[in-house]
């Protein structure tokens, strides 16, 4: 954390309210977001309980496994979501716009432009946490690798039709989560901590319930009095009044309700199972059905207020105008998406268990890429974060004061000209630091030449740089490319677009440092559906 | 002393809890395990930890371990250890009982299970119902496992202390269900870094001792009592609240209370306080961010002045581009789509 936030979070403790970190949104939202706020069982690794899902606030579809140590019932909820979620995001499949890329042509070996597909827009997933980031990567792979009875007839359990798709999409979804400023997959608490400061720790920033008590309190009371309320506060039953945000349960909400419910249904199963003639059976099966809606009343009273909140937190966020740069790490997620897309179309098998060494290596590359590129451009959009910066010494806003023509010494001579300004900042340059401003949203360099010696009584220096680009191609630089007496700049020692490093060689080249290549057991190692336990209940 | 009912009594409850789903499935898993004398602990423990031994057959020793209230049981145990390791045989202690002096008092530990190796080694298991997906688990769950596990070796070094032959293993067996499945799968942790920290740890806690001497005369932590002088005598034991406590304590709602009305800046996290250097308080902080108080000269005086004004500035000037904004989208003839988009 830096300084600047730890002042922000204090401000907030004396004022009793949240303050802001961010002047715009840093992050794209689209119009129609897919909120989901799955629930799981405690102690089960992948036995979802319920979950709320859909893009409509006032309706959303209520999911539920009655018994989740049931294999069918699991299925059948699986099936459900599949159905809730994969059609939000074949939605976006179709709409395309022609786009260009690079690519290397193989048997020449040079780069050419392809005409390509580029979904216009691509389906946005909200959860209320970060565990429910998590959450939905565990349910991208336990589905994944299923086998459906069209994929073979003789598996035991087959999963529903649909259910691997949905595997293979949340497992995108949750692996994108991970590149640093993408959207396609998000957690409220994140977008909510990445835009005020609370007067709590991080941690206890992570509970959703709390979190929107700082930023948005109820009125008349403080944003630490409504945040211990709903940490804590309890209902006349011993239930919280704002349940977690999930996937987890409250273990009083477990050991109180939800167990004596699902026994009461486990009850009415067995009591049909041994009904006797049909009258009975109608019988039971109404009793059966009805501890079901008894389980389902249940767990929607626990995640409508999570629900809720999710809502609440995305209109907060959309009163912040976007940053201008958030669309151009959308359009990398709209790619993203679209490259998943034909990955489904072309036929190929599901995300590996683990990845091979070349592919590893170059996520890690592209999320190291695109952490500098979002933290460059939350700066350049945001005076806010840039501020964080300047205190840091790794930007500073600057007055020019004087402004003197020279040139190279080479045949055609090109500008060069020599800007002084004047900072009452301290920004860590040494000789021909590269530094950068933003003309026409495009990166202008200049290099660091010089200090005046002594600070004046305002604590003001004098800096001189040299302009060494986006000038134009003539002697006298292009009318408006060389800043003017009386400007006041923002310039920045960090790069404003990062490039990738250097090209990561083919799978086929793999050095044996990292193992070689994958060779002729590849095709052995073809990633097998999980086993069949018989551990579940039928 | 049972700080969840002292807490209770306090008025701030712990809120901890275990889902009974969640027990029972650990339960289960555990007495999966331990099925058939162990067969299976004992295959997977001998596939990563076995070593030149002969593999375990049937004949694996699994002494009983009951008696009578805790100092019996470990006594039982060392008994049981130092037996085992003279056979010179595989034997698996099903939840032995080991003492460690922690802070001048015994503390009685129950780890899952500890197996004797043939040639005198011990080992730790550790029994956890999280999942092994994809031979990955969580980290922060197998951190606190292995913490966990250092605790028990510690506990075990003693006993080895004076047992003939004997040695503890520093890599302990964690066995956790396979994928999502209840099969039991096994990794082997190495424990010798969190084992170095928790000796320190323990030898430098203050004895139990010095910190009773230092509670007035009459002091009692009796929850019966009226809470205004429990609040007193918990008061008079000096807390230090982080809120990494929330996750471990069954005070630390209360502490915390206490911390906020006291405006520490540690409420906001233990970096915190190392960034603001002598300020402690949220007050004392505000103040010298404002220039109200402290010395310019104090670097981290300057700091705060310097990221007080630089905020200001940059809120200032954000709100002045949208008051702007705001006035170009009412008026209409300054081209009113841009401005709309502005503001959208």
């Amino acid at each position: 954390m830096s300084l600047i936030t730890t002042l922000a979070r204090l401000e907030a403790v004396d004022t009793g309210r949240a303050q802001p970190l961010a002047t715009v949104r840093h992050r794209h939202l689209t119009d129609r977001p897919l909120v989901l706020v799955p629930l799981t069982t405690a102690g089960e690794a992948g036995a979802p309980l319920g979950a709320l899902v859909g893009t409509d606030r006032e309706a959303p579809r209520l999911l539920a496994v009655a018994q989740p140590r049931d294999r069918d019932l699991r299925f059948a909820f699986l099936a459900e979501l599949a159905e809730a979620v994969l059609p939000h995001i074949e939605a976006y499949a179709d709409v395309v716009e022609p786009a260009e890329r690079n690519e290397t042509d193989p048997a020449t070996g040079k780069k050419t432009k392809v005409e390509v597909e580029l979904c216009t827009d691509a389906g946005q997933l909200i959860v209320p946490s970060r565990a429910g980031v998590e959450f939905v990567r565990l349910l991208g792979r336990s589905m994944r690798f299923r086998r459906t009875a069209e994929d073979d007839p003789d598996t035991p359990y087959p999963a529903p039709a649909r259910v691997p798709l949905l595997g293979r999409w949340l497992t995108h979804y949750g692996e994108r989560a991970r590149v640093p400023g993408s959207s396609l997959l998000l957690a409220a608490t994140d977008l909510l901590n990445r835009h005020w400061a609370t007067g709590q720790s991080s941690l206890e920033d992570q509970h959703l319930g709390a979190l929107l008590s700082w930023i948005d309190p109820p009125a008349g009371s403080s944003g630490a009095e409504a945040a211990l309320r709903a940490e804590l506060a309890r209902d006349g039953e011993g239930q919280l009044l704002c349940p977690p945000a999930g996937p987890a349960t409250d273990p009083d909400f477990d050991n109180r309700l939800l167990a004596p419910a699902i026994e009461r249904y486990d009850r009415a199963r067995t009591a049909l199972a041994s009904a006797e003639d049909g009258l009975a059976a109608d019988a039971r099966l109404g009793e059966l059905s009805g501890a079901e809606r008894e389980i389902r009343s249940l767990l929607a009273r626990v995640m409508l207020p999570t629900w809720d909140a999710v809502w609440r937190g995305l209109d907060l966020l959309r009163e912040l105008p976007e940053g201008s740069r958030a669309e151009d790490r959308w359009t990398r997620d709209r790619w993203s998406f679209t490259a998943h897309r034909d990955r489904v179309r072309s036929g190929e098998p599901p995300q590996p268990r683990r990845d091979d060494a070349v592919t590893a290596a170059q996520k890690l590359a592209s999320r190291e890429t695109a952490q500098a590129q979002l933290e460059a451009q939350e700066a350049l959009d945001d005076p806010l974060v840039l501020a964080g910066r300047r205190l840091a010494g790794e930007a500073f806003v600057a007055t020019v004061t004087d402004v003197e023509m020279t040139y190279t010494e080479s045949k055609r001579p090109s500008p060069r000209p020599l800007v002084t300004v004047r900072t009452d900042e301290r920004p860590h340059l040494g000789e021909r630091t590269k530094v950068y401003r933003s003309l026409e949203g495009k990166p202008q360099t200049a290099e660091f030449v010089r200090a005046e010696e002594e600070a004046d009584q305002d604590g003001d220096v004098l800096l001189v740089l040299r302009i060494l680009d986006r000038m134009g191609r003539g002697k006298e630089p292009a009318p408006g490319s060389v800043p003017e007496p009386g400007e006041r700049i923002a310039w920045t020692l960090f790069e404003h677009d990062q490039r990738g490093g250097p090209k990561l060689p083919d799978p086929e080249e793999t050095p044996w440092t990292h193992g070689g290549p994958p060779g002729a057991d590849a095709a052995t190692r073809a990633e097998q559906p999980d086993p069949v336990t018989p551990e579940d209940l039928l | 002393m049972d700080k969840g009912v002292l807490a209770t009594a306090l008025g701030s409850p712990a809120p901890f809890g275990q889902s009974q789903f969640a027990f029972m499935r650990g339960n289960a898993f555990e007495a999966k395990v331990k099925a058939d004398g162990g067969a299976e602990l004992l295959r997977l423990l001998y596939e990563r930890l076995g070593g030149s031994s002969v593999a375990p057959g049937p004949d694996v020793a699994t002494p009983d371990l009951s008696a009578a209230g805790p100092e019996g049981r470990a006594a039982r145990t060392a008994l049981a250890l130092r037996e085992a390791t003279a056979t010179g045989g595989w034997a698996l202690l099903d939840h032995p009982m080991l003492a460690l002096e922690v802070a001048g008092s015994p503390a009685y530990l129950e780890p899952d299970a500890v197996v004797v190796h043939p040639d005198g080694r011990w080992t730790v298991v550790e029994i956890k119902s999280f999942p092994m997906i994809d031979a990955s688990a969580d980290a922060s769950k197998v951190g606190a496992a292995a913490r966990q596990a250092a605790v028990y070796v510690l506990a075990l070094e003693r006993v080895a202390a004076v047992t003939e032959g004997a040695e503890v293993g520093q890599r302990v067996l964690l066995v956790c269900p396979r994928d999502f499945s209840n099969l039991p799968t096994a990794s082997v942790v190495d424990v010798r870094k969190q084992r170095a920290v928790t000796r320190r740890q323990l030898t430098r806690l203050t004895r139990i001792e010095d910190i009773a001497a230092e509670l007035p005369e009459g002091t009692t932590f009796d929850p019966a009592c009226p809470s205004e002088e429990l609040d007193a005598a918990v008061a008079a034991v000096p807390p230090a609240y982080a809120p990494e406590c929330l996750a471990a304590c069954e005070l630390a709602f209360h502490c915390r209370a206490k911390s906020r009305a006291e405006g520490a800046v540690e409420t906001l996290g233990r970096s915190v306080r190392g960034e603001l250097g002598g300020l402690t308080t949220v007050a004392g902080v505000l103040a010298a961010a404002a220039g109200k108080e402290g010395d310019p000269a104090d670097p981290t005086v300057a700091a705060l002045r310097r990221a007080a004004a630089l905020r200001a500035e940059a809120l200032e000037s954000a709100a002045a581009l949208r008051a702007g904004a705001r006035e170009a989208a009412s008026d209409p003839g300054a081209g009113a789509p841009e401005g709309a988009a502005v503001c959208r």
